[in-house]
């Protein structure tokens, strides 16, 4: 392992973080950490996961897309950023692409996605 | 002014903070960071200490060198710059200085050859706009464009910017922050990118357009001396400032 993949691999353990198992096509919670002037709060920001990008790695991230009052909104998380407080998987979904950017383009019912019912985790 | 240090670019990564913020890092390895002669007044007319980093193969060392190794009783180094200094922040010879040379939060200029982009266009090397996708131009939509006027002056002039060889040449880039400082494995996190190439040398030198901070280490961040040096930085503070 070079010196660079040696650090983040102990950034990682250090930081400690809990990501659960989801891909493109969950519907996902996350908890972000909002800070108010001096007081913080979490706020739970809830929608598909379309898009993972960079692994596991430091450097990962995961777009979560949700309709907001009927304007399409999507935000883009660090995978091990300090902001995040929780990460819950709500729903697994049946897809078979790794990148939803096709949501963007479908409102209503085209812009479902199938539940997939018997999901098995993929084992470490 | 404190000596620089040579170091070896390892690569980039982020750090992530306590407080949300994610920083780009450039990590920068101090690898058997020695100092190999010492230039003096008396003898070379001006003062400097000679460091050298790396490792250099004795047999691939010519013996000129390994003679010169050997007076400072150093291991042979892949690599060796001089940084001035004044006559009282010269470092005792064989001397190695660790990561905490300089402290976090601290401006640093940091110098490299930077990377060969070979020959490059007027567009890549001086970021001119090109010439337009369409309305009549043909084959030269990159190109430079007109070089100067008409007969009077008759020439181009001297410095014009044109196509030509880019990079692999001394960049230094200023004030950029030490984040982190690793002195275990003699590692400096310096905020933001760093000139040349990984596995490339550059030299970190404490910023000249910037304050130094409080408490460096005076005159150098050394090995093994760390016990002494808080009682040796006391009354060359005021020196400096």
């Amino acid at each position: 392992m070079d010196l660079i993949a040696q650090l983040e691999a102990e950034q990682i353990a250090t930081l400690g973080k809990d990501i659960p198992d989801f891909k493109a096509g969950d519907t996902i919670r996350v908890g972000f950490k909002v800070t108010e002037g001096s007081r913080t709060r979490v706020q739970n920001y809830e929608g598909v996961c379309i898009s993972r990008k960079n692994g596991h790695g430091i450097a990962g991230s995961f777009t979560v897309r949700k309709i907001s009052f009927g304007e399409g909104v999507e935000r883009v998380f660090p995978l091990f950023s300090t902001n995040i407080d929780s990460i819950t998987v709500v729903r697994r979904g049946r897809v078979r692409r790794a990148k939803l950017y096709f949501l963007r383009s479908r409102r209503g019912k085209s812009a479902r996605i199938a539940e997939d019912t018997n999901y098995k985790a993929k084992k470490a | 002014m404190r000596s620089g240090i040579i170091a070896k670019k390892v690569g980039m990564t982020r750090l992530f903070m306590e407080d949300g913020k994610q920083i780009p890092v450039t990590v920068l390895s101090l690898d058997g960071l020695q100092v190999v002669a010492q230039r003096t007044e008396e003898k070379d007319g001006y003062t400097a200490v000679q460091l050298g980093a790396g490792t250099a193969k004795a047999k691939r060392t010519s013996k000129a060198m390994r003679g010169h190794f050997a007076n400072a009783k150093v291991e042979p180094k892949r690599k060796l710059v001089e940084f001035r200094v004044p006559s009282e922040g010269l470092i005792e010879v064989g001397a190695e200085i660790s990561a905490e040379h300089f402290l976090e939060g601290q401006k640093v200029d940091v110098a490299g050859t930077s990377i060969g982009k070979g020959f490059a266009g007027a567009m890549k090397r001086h970021n001119f706009g090109g010439l337009r996708a369409t309305h009549g131009v043909s084959i030269s939509h990159r190109s430079h464009g007109s070089t100067g006027q008409c007969q009077d002056p008759g020439k181009v002039f001297k410095g014009k910017k044109m196509a030509g060889h880019m990079g692999a040449v001394r960049v230094t880039t200023q004030n950029l922050e030490v984040v982190k400082t690793d002195a275990d494995r003699g590692l400096l996190f310096i905020k933001g990118a760093v000139p040349g190439s990984k596995g490339g040398w550059v030299s970190v030198k404490d910023a000249v357009k910037k304050k130094a901070p409080e408490g460096l280490p005076f005159p150098a961040g050394l090995k093994a001396a760390a016990t002494e040096a808080p009682a040796e930085e006391a009354p060359a503070e005021g020196g400096e400032a």
